[in-house]
């Protein structure tokens, strides 16, 4: 019989420690394909995050590191300069990106870092309870904004693409869902392109923010938490292609 | 040459392949040597955008197995401290310059030595150890920093280099030549992309039930093979001295000139300089106040190492102490009038 789907080798046989219907074990077979696809994987290397995703290395099979709390564009900085020929990923969440490394990443695009970054947007701290996020939207309710997220002292949802994208060292930032099959097949096909721009040496920064659910911080069932990336994150995240200096300078 | 410069030209010799750092007075010669000799070498210098930042990237760069280094001062080494944490959880060998300015706070930019706590104990969370090397010449910036990369390889440690901003500024002849070759662990725990196919992962989270207790062990194992191998002291003129002086980094080497005034004076005065800090050389230190009466420690700080040298003589001798703190520089001459002083109230008894 002829095999139609299976595992990719990049991806460990054994499972995860994730909750039902989180987004990150979608998103790491994604990383896991696109690694296996493009040939990579002898010479990846991985950064796992301060976060839910702390413990990706147990996953993908890829030379992995785990750092602190937001430093991941830091330490991969050091990594890439050293090792120009290696590919050099992180995986980050909004806690960790958008929140307590904010500096890290502005000043790795800022610098044209030949780096991928994986961002992982669910609007939440989930790792310690559901905090509020720097990507919390308005009216949203955490741990830490039981009336629901406030403009007004609590801040608007960062929007931290849009915010890369503006800097020349940021090459390629398109923010993705997964929220349904299409959108999935697009999250991988941008993972994928943020991957060949580093293998081809493109002058810069690629980043895929991608939209994940947390159906245990939003207090939702699965697909009500895909629903509501699709009916509300997304109104607030736009999706699509926010850069792309390769296609737009064309 | 100026300390900081021989400190950088040593990075050099001693193969240093990536350096990484923050601007910071006293120390900022380093970056400004290295900024035009690591690329001109073919490596790797960047220029943070914080001392958190280059304090990770050399954690990057120390996790692909190449021999990485950044330099800072103190206010800017206390936030590399998190860093150093993680550095010791993931056992990875590191080398971070601490030129020492007066603080608390922003303090001022005048040599002190008010961080030895912060090298000696640690100094980020959780229970961990740097091998902490304090250099008291300007051939010793160099010297320290070429034996800092091998240690650091040798340990799986972090090496911090304690000088002052008196050590980074000032101008004095200099040998540089490289170190022996020392024969050293391969680094076959580094992150290369999977060669062989066999997955590398460093890590300082252990989640499971009893295994950070298992890997604190294996740390402080490490720790004690260091203690045993690696004490590192100058013992000055101590045949017949009835006071001996700690002092070590600036200090010793105005304590050696006083040591040298009072012996021409008659007084018997002798000079224990601790080089490595930590581990510190508790056992000579101890093993001289079984036969001399009286201790000094002086030390440019309120009393921070003054702990280490009473631990160490532990109770066989009084132990005085003289310090100045704040970028206070003590003289020849006020050490000297300290020494005067001790063996006048000696004879009184």
């Amino acid at each position: 019989m002829k095999t139609q789907f299976k595992r990719t080798p990049v991806l460990k046989d054994c499972p995860t420690h994730y909750c039902p219907g989180c987004g990150h074990g979608i998103a790491h077979r994604l990383l896991a394909e696109v690694i296996e696809e493009l040939g990579i994987q002898d010479r990846t290397i991985g950064i796992a995050p301060v976060g839910c995703a702390v413990l990706a290395y147990n996953y993908l099979d890829v030379d992995m590191i785990e750092v602190a709390h937001g430093r991941a564009p830091a330490v991969a900085t050091g990594m890439k300069r050293c090792n120009p020929d290696r590919i050099i990923f992180s995986y980050q969440g909004d806690g960790d990106l958008a929140a307590i490394g904010t500096a890290e990443i502005i000043h790795a695009a800022h610098r044209a870092e030949q780096l991928t970054v994986i961002f992982i947007n669910n609007a939440v701290f989930g790792m310690t309870g559901g905090q509020m996020a720097p990507t919390t939207v308005l009216g949203q309710v955490t741990a830490t904004t039981p009336e629901g997220r406030q403009s007004h002292g609590e801040g608007y949802p960062l929007q931290v693409s849009e915010l890369l994208a503006l800097l020349p060292g940021a090459i390629y930032v398109e923010r993705c869902a997964l929220s349904n099959v299409p959108r999935i097949r697009q999250a991988k096909a941008a993972m994928k392109h943020a991957f060949e721009l580093q293998m081809q040496g493109a002058p810069g920064l690629s980043l895929v923010e991608i939209l994940s659910p947390c159906p245990t911080y939003w207090r939702m069932s699965p697909s009500d938490a895909m629903q509501w990336i699709e009916d509300h994150m997304s109104k607030v995240f736009p999706l699509g292609r926010l850069k792309d200096m390769e296609k737009d300078e064309r | 040459m100026c300390g900081n410069e021989a400190l950088a030209e040593a990075a050099i010799l001693a193969g240093c392949d990536a350096y990484f750092g923050y601007p910071i007075t006293p120390q900022n010669e380093i970056s400004a040597y290295l900024a035009h000799r690591m690329p001109a070498e073919g490596r790797v210098f960047i220029q943070s955008e914080s001392e958190l930042a280059a304090i990770n990237m050399v954690f990057g760069a120390a996790a692909t197995g190449k021999r990485a280094m950044t330099s800072s001062s103190s206010p800017g080494i206390s936030l590399m401290q998190e860093g150093m944490s993680y550095l010791a959880g993931a056992e990875l060998p590191a080398v971070v310059v601490n030129v020492m300015r007066g603080g608390p706070g922003l303090g001022n930019i005048s040599p002190a030595q008010g961080d030895y706590f912060q090298a000696t104990r640690g100094g980020g969370h959780g229970d961990y150890k740097t091998i902490v090397l304090g250099p008291a010449s300007v051939q010793e910036m160099a010297d320290c920093m070429l034996l800092a990369f091998d240690l650091a390889d040798q340990y799986r440690i972090t090496v911090e280099i304690l000088a002052d901003g008196l050590l980074g500024q000032m101008m004095e002849p200099l040998t540089l030549a490289p170190r022996p070759h020392r024969p050293l662990p391969a680094k076959d725990w580094a992150l290369t992309g999977h060669a062989g196919g066999k997955q590398n992962i460093i890590r300082s989270l252990w989640l499971g039930e009893g295994a950070l207790e298992e890997h604190n062990k294996k740390l402080q194992a490490k720790y004690r093979r260091i203690e045993e191998n690696e004490v590192r002291c100058e013992e000055y003129r101590l045949d017949g001295a009835e006071v001996v002086v700690v002092a070590y980094g600036i200090v010793a080497r105005i304590a050696r000139a006083a040591v040298d005034q009072g012996r021409q004076e008659g007084i018997p005065v002798g000079l224990i300089r601790p080089i490595t800090l930590w581990p510190f050389p508790s056992r000579q230190i101890g093993r001289a106040a079984d036969t001399f009466p009286v201790v000094l420690t002086a030390e440019m700080s309120s009393g921070q190492m003054l702990e280490d040298v009473k631990l160490a003589v532990a109770g066989k001798a009084p132990v005085l102490f003289y310090g100045r703190m704040g970028g206070g520089i003590p003289s020849a001459d006020e050490l000297l009038g300290q020494i005067r002083e001790l063996t006048l109230s000696k004879k009184q008894v």
